[in-house]
């Protein structure tokens, strides 16, 4: 057994305190440990963004948590069955890594999906209409919370298979490549999928091939319930990548404007042939690992001291700080969201179940 | 005649995919070892020369990691690409289960048709003489047994070649499985450019008095034991059925309400091998016109041992399916020799 300390995780990989929520300790760049990139000043980062953007990516992290938020009242009025994982304190890394995108581009995605496929570009509508089993889903019903897919916006699927994502990115980003596209793959995955062979064999591939791919491992801290240094043989999983001869950067993961400009540099450089790259953002699943776990394995503390790093509110802290937003405005932006997941429920709850004959669609063999 | 020309199974697979190759720029082939060795076309020489023509990005040469061959397949399938992956043995299939299994049959169905995975994966099945228990298993019942995956098992040069163009055009997952012992095996196969349907099954040879359906490598011997009973005056009906998924019940239905008789052989484990599940079917359909029970001819349900004497053990031989016909007709007394 390992001692385990709730304090010492946090301690060792992201130093924050009691500040954190005063917008000048913000615009101070953040330490991470183990940080072989080059640091850059997150005030200038702050400040290369438009204020358009940035707003932008909080009206629709906050569109994410409204969404995952909602999950568990679905479960209590018998809307939704089967498994749903909410990724309410990710909502950083979604935005971030789909925001530093282009439309054409693909993403792949985990059994922890619904905020990514949001901020792709996902409709809300047909995402609630999925949850609940109808025929107005994005899979028509077949799929549920871990496989909805939108191929219109390059959304390649939730998965199931911790790690299913990683060979269809890096597959996509070969196809991409034999057909002279120009796009590239953001492959979402935990650092729960980085112990599978999969991640070895596809990274190498991916790497000896210079495919245009990000391997973007959100570190939420937890493979279910288990932590990082129960499960994995390094602490610093950027060695994973320098094990493949690849771009490796840890990121704050909390920090939406890190990572934007993190998989915006990783997007580069796939697109001007210079093959895959590895961010790992630190970042930490607020919720449990499934709607309804009981979260015994860990310490209300340990959420606490997470919670002064939330997203969220301090990209909303940010933006009041810098005169861009006002509080208002911010909190208009949390009521548009609820009104938005509210009309997705009725638009879901108003649409059919499938006709049990659509069992029979889609199966050719 | 202009169709006459005979060559061998691994060249027509390799004319197929060469024609493919140029008909569609979405072709691309990949797998261990595919430029390298022998003449430069694998281990069984499938996909000589194609780099010539095609390079060696569409003829693409991958380390040794099946599982991610096969997933990279499945994703570049899903994103307009037609791949054809290959792995060098069929007990590597193993290894690629996953993305096989959990994302290729499932994903156009699981994303409510969004999606569709035109992909193709080779590779063989077969004991072929002492390359033992990791080397020469016939797996084909375990795709059978997953919704999502068609499953073709060419039997001569002529069907390796008009499958697997099939195949490659086909806008699903299949599993092609060639045998081991067939690589060099010479048949007609014409130049031109032709298909061989998925679900339709073929006479190989047509009989009066007992059905026989069998593919690749137990075809040819349930062939010689016809030729053989001939001799007798019994008549064997034999069908291969080409493709076990889609399987064409049909034409092994029609031909039992003809013959009453129904033996099935294959290689593969007899424990919940594809014998089990045509023999069920064909009860279902046409229980009141059997004669007898029907008669399964499987592989021993044994890990394929090395030395020669124990791998005819295991193997269904041509005496094991002369002395099975003969049972099955209620002429067991009668004992035919094989020569």
């Amino acid at each position: 057994m390992l001692a385990y300390n709730p304090h010492s995780l946090i301690d060792s990989r992201l130093s924050f305190d009691v500040g954190a929520l005063n917008p000048g300790f913000l615009m101070k760049s953040t330490s991470l440990k183990g940080n072989k990139a080059q640091k850059v000043d997150q005030s200038q980062e702050f400040d290369q963004c438009d204020r358009e953007l940035l707003i932008n990516m909080l009206r629709r992290m906050t569109l994410i948590r409204a969404f995952d938020s909602r999950l568990p009242a679905l479960y209590t009025q018998g809307l939704i069955r089967g498994s749903s994982h909410a990724s309410i304190g990710q909502e950083a890394v979604a935005v971030g890594a789909c925001f530093a995108l282009r439309q054409t581009d693909y993403v792949t995605s985990t059994h922890r999906g619904h905020g990514h496929t949001i901020a792709k570009g996902g409709d809300v509508k047909r995402m609630m209409a999925e949850l609940l089993g109808r025929a107005a889903g994005y899979c028509r019903g077949k799929g549920g919370s871990m496989h909805i897919a939108d191929f219109s916006i390059g959304m390649l699927g939730a998965n199931g298979i911790v790690a299913g994502g990683i060979g269809i990115a890096a597959g996509a980003a070969l196809s991409v490549t034999m057909r002279e596209s120009h796009d590239v793959v953001l492959c979402f995955f935990g650092e729960g999928a980085i112990n599978q062979g999969v991640f070895l064999e596809c990274g190498n591939m991916a790497a000896l091939w210079a495919l245009p791919v990000i391997f973007l491992c959100e570190n939420n801290q937890f493979a279910m319930s288990a932590r990082p240094t129960e499960t994995t043989s390094v602490s610093d999983l950027t060695k994973r990548a320098a094990a493949f001869g690849i771009s490796g950067e840890q990121i704050d993961g909390m920090d939406v404007v890190a990572v934007f400009h993190a998989v915006r540099q990783a997007a580069e450089r796939a697109r001007t042939g210079k093959g895959p790259s590895f961010v790992e953002a630190i970042c930490y699943r607020y919720e449990g690992h499934f709607s309804g776990d009981n979260l015994r394995y860990r310490m209300k503390e340990e959420r606490a001291a997470w919670n002064k790093k939330d997203p969220i509110l301090n990209l909303r802290t940010r933006l009041i700080g810098a005169n861009w937003l006002n509080v208002q405005e911010g909190d208009d932006l949390v009521r548009d969201a609820e009104r938005q997941i509210d009309e997705a429920l009725e638009f879901a709850k108003a649409s059919p179940l499938p006709e049990p004959a659509t069992a029979w669609e889609d199966l050719y063999a | 005649m202009l169709d006459e020309r005979v060559i061998t199974y691994s060249a027509a697979l390799n004319e197929a995919l060469r024609q493919e190759m140029r008909r569609d720029r979405t072709v691309f082939v990949m797998g261990e070892e595919i430029t390298g060795w022998g003449d430069g076309g694998g281990v069984f020489g499938v996909t000589k020369d194609l780099s010539n023509e095609f390079g060696k990005s569409r003829v693409r040469n991958t380390p040794i990691s099946e599982e991610g061959i096969v997933a990279i397949g499945v994703g570049a399938a899903l994103t307009g690409m037609r791949p054809v992956v290959e792995l060098m043995y069929g007990d590597f299939l193993t290894l690629a289960m996953e993305p096989l299994v959990n994302q290729a049959a499932k994903l156009r169905y699981m994303f409510g048709g969004q999606a569709q995975v035109p992909l193709v994966v080779r590779s063989n099945i077969g004991a072929s003489g002492g390359k033992a228990a990791q080397h020469s298993q016939s797996l084909e019942s375990w795709i059978m047994h997953v919704p999502g995956l068609k499953l073709a098992l060419p039997s001569t040069p002529y069907d390796a070649k008009g499958l697997l163009k099939t195949a490659i055009r086909d806008n699903n997952p299949v599993v092609f499985l060639e045998h081991k012992l067939l690589y060099f095996a010479k048949g007609v196969v014409p130049e031109d450019d032709y298909t061989v349907p998925f679900g339709k099954a073929i006479v190989r040879r047509s009989g009066r008095d007992a059905s026989i359906i069998a593919t690749q490598a137990m075809l040819a011997k349930c062939l010689t034991i016809a030729e053989r009973l001939a001799h007798e005056g019994i008549e064997l009906e034999v069908v291969d059925p080409r493709t076990l998924v889609p399987f064409d019940i049909e034409t092994v239905v029609e031909s039992v309400k003809r013959t009453h008789h129904l033996l099935i052989c294959h290689e593969a484990v007899e424990r919940c091998g594809w014998a089990g599940e045509v023999a069920m079917a064909v009860l279902e359909q046409v229980f009141d016109y059997l004669d007898a029970p029907i008669v399964r001819v499987c592989g021993k349900n044994l890990p394929i041992p090395y030395s020669s004497s124990l791998e005819d053990i295991v193997i269904p031989s041509e005496q094991d399916l002369l002395t099975a016909t003969m049972a099955l007709l209620g002429r067991q007394e009668y004992v035919v020799e094989l020569t």
